[in-house]
Parts: C-alpha cells; sequence; structure tokens
C-alpha cells in the first residue's frame, strides 16, 4: 500500500491554481521531498494532505485514509512539522510535548516514557524544563520534530524544516531527521527550496513548479537524464571547435557564448581528455555539476532561488513573540 | 473512549491557556490595577460628591467594576486567538485529531479560569476594603462564573472572526466602551432617557451588573433575579454555538 496517493489535486485561490492537477503516489518508507521556488504551492499541497485546506478538485488519501471524507483519521496517522515555528513559547518543551501527547489520545501510562524517549534522540533531554523562548532556532526546530514524531504517526510532514536556519544548524537538523526515520519507521515526506537537501536526503523528489510537477523520480536519476555535466571551453576559435564537437559523441547542447563554449558533456571524467586532445586550441575548461537546478531550468527556464522571499525562521521567531 | 479522549484534548488546551496565563504575569498585574485604578481614584473622585439611591458611589460602583473586570479581561482573552494564529500555535491546535468544538470548549474554560482568577483576587481586595461582605463576594464569584462563560464565548467569536490584530482599536471603540458604559457598571439604568435605554436589554453585561449589584447592595434589581439569570444563560448558549460556529469557520 501506497503511503500517500494523490490524483489530480488542486486548490485554487481566487482564480489562480495554487496546485493545479497534482498527481502522485509516495510508497510506505519513503523519505521524499518536494522542491520548488517560493509560491510553487508546496506548502499548499502539504495544507491539503493534512487536512488543514479542502482540495476543490481531485483525491487525496493518506495512510489509507481519504483527507477530505476521513480527515480525523488521516490526523491521527500524521505529524506535521510546519514552516513557522508552532511550539508555544511560554511553555516548557516537556510541556509542549505533554499537551501534544494529550491531543492525540495517547494513553496516559505512556506518554511520560514516551516524551523521555523523544527528548533523549532529539538532544533536548537537559533543556526539557526551560521555556521555549529560551531556545535557539534548532533547539526549536528538534523539538517540533520530537513532536512530530510522538504520537507514532505513519506519516511525518516537514514544511521547509530548515529555512532560515544556519548551515551548521541544517545539518544537524537532517542527522536528527534521518536517525528518527530509520529508527521510528516512518514515510517522511519535506518540502524544500534548498536544491542540495533534496539531492542528498531525499529517496524520491518531485519538482513542482506553478502548482504543477514537471519531474519526479531519484534525484541521481533525474540528473543523470540531463545527459552529463556543464563544462564551458575557452578557445581562440570557438566557432570552428564548436562546430565540430556538434558531431561528437555523448556531448549535448552545444553553445557559442563570446569566446567560450557551453556544452552538456556525459561523463566527463573520460571525455574531457579525450575533447582536450582533439581540439589543441582549448585553453581550459570549467567544469559545473549538473544539479537539479539544471533541471529544472531545463524545464521552466528559470532558477530555483535559494534566497527567502518571506523571512527566515528567526524573524518568524522573532516577529511571533508576544510582545 | 471518543468521549475520555475528548475530554483530555478539552484538558490539554485549558491547562496550556491557564499555564501561559500565569507565566505572562504583566497580563495579570494589569488585570488587577485597573478596576482598582476605577475605584479608588474615579469611585472616590466622584464619590466625594456624589450618592446613588442613598449608596456610597464607591460601593455603588464596586459591582459595575467587577462587571467591567470579566468584560475586559473576557475580550481582551478572545482577541488573543489572533496572537495563536500569528504564533502559528493555532496549527498545532487545529491539526491535531480533535474537533472544533473541543478547542472552542478548551479555551472557553481557559479563559473563564483566567478570569475568574482576577475576579477572585479583585473580590478578596473588596473585602478587605470594605467594600463588600465575605459572603456577597462568594455569591459574586458564583454570578461571574456565569457572566465570564458568557463573555469568553463573545470575545472567542470576534477573535476567530478578526483577520488581524490591526482590528483592535475597533474592537474597543465598537464592542468594548459601549458594552461597559450601557450596562450600568458607573450609574443606575431605570432613568434613562428612550435611546439609551433600548440598548441596556441587548448587552448581556447588564443582566451581569445588576445580579452583582443585587448580591452585593441588596434591594432592588433592574431586570428581576430570574430574568438577569435566564438572560445570561441564553446568551451564553447562543455565543457558545456561534464560537463553536465561528472556530469550525476559522482558517489559518
Amino acid at each position: 500500500m501506497s503511503a500517500i496517493e494523490i490524483v489530480k489535486l488542486k486548490k485554487y485561490f481566487g482564480k489562480i491554481a495554487a496546485v493545479n492537477g497534482i498527481s502522485l503516489k509516495i510508497e510506505e518508507g519513503e523519505i521524499f521531498a518536494i522542491l520548488g521556488p517560493n509560491g510553487a504551492g508546496k506548502t499548499t499541497t502539504i495544507f491539503m494532505l493534512c487536512g488543514l485546506l479542502q482540495p476543490d478538485e481531485g483525491t487525496a488519501t493518506v495512510a489509507g485514509f481519504d483527507v477530505t471524507r476521513e480527515p480525523f483519521k488521516v490526523r491521527q496517522k500524521i505529524g506535521v512539522v510546519f514552516q513557522s515555528p508552532s511550539v508555544d513559547d511560554l511553555l516548557t518543551g516537556r510541556e509542549n510535548l505533554e499537551m501534544h501527547a494529550m491531543l492525540y489520545g495517547m494513553p496516559l501510562d505512556q506518554i511520560g516514557k514516551r516524551i523521555d524517549t523523544m527528548l533523549r534522540l532529539v538532544g533536548l533531554e537537559e533543556r526539557q524544563h526551560s521555556q521555549v523562548r529560551e531556545y535557539s532556532g534548532g533547539m526549536r526546530r528538534r523539538l517540533e520534530i520530537a513532536r512530530g514524531l510522538l504520537h507514532h504517526p505513519k506519516v511525518l510532514f516537514l514544511d521547509e524544516p530548515t529555512i532560515g536556519l544556519d548551515p551548521q544548524t541544517r545539518q544537524h537538523i537532517w542527522n536528527y531527521i534521518r536517525r528518527l526515520s530509520e529508527k521510528e519507521k516512518v514515510t517522511i515526506v519535506f518540502t524544500t527550496h534548498y536544491l542540495e537537501e533534496a539531492e542528498r536526503f531525499a529517496d524520491r523528489v518531485a519538482i513542482i513548479d506553478k502548482g504543477k510537477i514537471i519531474a519526479v523520480g531519484q534525484p541521481k536519476r533525474l540528473i543523470e537524464s540531463l545527459g552529463g555535466d556543464t563544462a564551458f571551453f575557452k578557445t581562440a576559435q570557438p566557432e570552428k571547435v564548436a562546430s565540430k564537437m556538434k558531431k561528437m559523441n555523448g556531448i549535448l547542447n552545444v553553445k557559442v557564448i563570446g569566446d567560450q563554449i557551453k556544452a552538456t558533456v556525459k561523463n566527463p571524467q573520460k571525455q574531457l581528455p579525450i575533447i582536450f586532445r582533439r581540439f589543441r586550441s582549448i585553453k581550459s575548461v570549467a567544469l559545473q555539476p549538473a544539479t537539479l537546478n539544471d533541471l529544472f531550468m531545463k524545464y521552466t527556464g528559470k532558477q530555483i532561488r535559494e534566497e527567502e522571499g518571506e523571512g527566515g525562521y528567526h524573524e518568524r521567531i522573532m516577529r511571533s513573540q508576544r510582545e | 473512549m471518543i468521549a475520555l479522549n475528548l475530554i483530555y484534548a478539552t484538558y490539554a488546551i485549558w491547562l496550556r491557556e491557564v499555564k501561559v496565563f500565569f507565566r505572562e504575569k504583566e497580563r495579570v498585574v494589569s488585570a488587577i490595577v485597573t478596576p482598582l485604578l476605577w475605584i479608588l481614584i474615579f469611585g472616590a473622585g466622584l464619590g466625594s460628591s456624589v450618592k446613588i439611591n442613598g449608596i456610597d458611589y464607591q460601593r455603588f460602583i464596586f459591582p459595575g467594576i467587577v462587571g467591567m473586570a470579566v468584560l475586559f479581561g473576557s475580550i481582551f482573552y478572545g482577541l488573543y486567538v489572533i496572537w495563536d494564529r500569528k504564533l502559528d500555535f493555532l496549527k498545532e491546535v487545529l491539526v491535531a485529531p480533535v474537533p472544533r468544538s473541543a478547542v472552542f470548549i478548551g479555551k472557553m474554560l481557559g479563559g473563564a479560569s483566567d478570569v475568574l482568577l482576577q475576579i477572585a483576587i479583585l473580590l478578596a481586595i473588596g473585602v478587605a476594603l470594605g467594600m463588600t461582605t465575605t459572603m456577597s463576594a462568594i455569591l459574586s464569584f458564583a454570578v461571574c462564573i456565569l457572566l465570564s462563560f458568557c463573555i469568553v464565548s463573545l470575545g472567542l467569536i470576534i477573535g476567530a472572526n478578526m483577520k488581524s490584530p490591526e482590528g483592535f482599536n475597533l474592537i474597543m471603540s465598537f464592542v468594548l466602551w459601549p458594552m461597559f458604559m450601557l450596562s450600568g457598571a458607573l450609574f443606575p439604568v431605570e432613568n434613562l432617557p428612550a435611546y439609551l435605554a433600548v440598548l441596556i436589554p441587548l448587552n448581556p453585561l447588564s443582566y451581569g451588573v445588576d445580579l452583582l449589584r443585587y448580591v452585593m447592595l441588596g434591594g432592588r434589581t433592574a431586570f428581576g433575579v430570574a430574568t438577569d439569570l435566564m438572560s445570561l444563560g441564553l446568551f451564553s448558549i447562543v455565543f457558545a454555538a456561534a464560537g463553536i460556529y465561528s472556530f469550525e469557520k476559522m482558517k489559518m
């Protein structure tokens, strides 16, 4: 059984389709990334899967339950880590978890033990009795992840789990997420606009833009499908070299840009020496390994921008703190 | 089993509200100090030249100020839902497998607890200052339980339907102050000009203040005890139903 099955899901805000006919299957135990720029429809999709927004068209089942017809059963089976912090500042870390446990109707005699376990797993044991307003951004995130997994969900949704965190903290958060996903045997669906997070941490990725899926698959396969890495050759005779290059096998998209030639080179470790030997006039080469961004470029003609349009996690904490 | 889960969920939300309240000391302090200013400064000031129905003005407005404390505490608490939404804390509650009615009831009871705690302190101060007796204070507290259910529900309706904190001043001007001034808290409602008198029965606080004044000062009531109780009960039920509906409609 698939953990999640989405069929032609649509959501309009006014006349604009924020999610425009997405179909997707996510298998049990997968770590699945939804990658796209800000405003692509990632959060809207997650909200529909959590039952926080009603789809306008299409269906979705999560852990075997239909999100519109059986929202309470769905909610019982999922954990959610929202994009902006949703832990209560004035409660301690432990109190936040206790409240969550009661909201999810966990058996009272198991709550204490389970909370101990999760606090240990995210390394917050020592700070569990501090109010969350004293936590750093990374600690809040860890607490939210522990909370999302507390009630043994089948699927954990993480909406931009590392947004606005510094690179080192991001790495830490991912270590926790991966360790927990193995230990808890949970399907993980996360959204991100960080390319390298999707490439490194996801078993599979769906790339979306303007509410539509433009590609789905294993990150490695998707990158391979591009046909190679991008190389920039410098030569005194770009036109001449380029016309010959176009006839070679394993070299695609040959283009002259000023005094440079841009081309997609398959298997560059083997091919570059051959190219050098053949075209003595090439003075230098710069190689850009292919990324999911190139794939995104190929389909949409634009880049996935990595800056944050809506303000980072820390800004949100600042903004959201009580006066 | 499901009923039990509902009770846990309601309890969890209630507990959070009460804990948060105790940790926001500024809120508790201002909730006590403002009514005291009214009694000690306004009451004493105006009281130096005014007596109402032969009763010392300070003693006359004490029940009114208790009603005011319930009103302001309850409405402010309800408006706090906007903060919950801004904080995104509410998402955590709304994504839980808990019906919105339980969320509403948990918040309503939480808010009423906060308000009643303030009222208990205020009444104790009133007894200490000789404004009322212990027995009257206990009865007044009982009245405030019903009154706080009613007004907290109203506050939550407003909070759930307001989009942003910017509307706060409008609520002050169009809900809070009129409700306070047209409740009989500061002056008797019996001899008002007709255009004001028609508004009094529409205000749930009028019945609360009437009851409070009755249990503290004895003697006449404006509407009668039975009418007061029934009206408050009816307003509470209508507001709670509307509140649950608002919570069900509430968007993130």
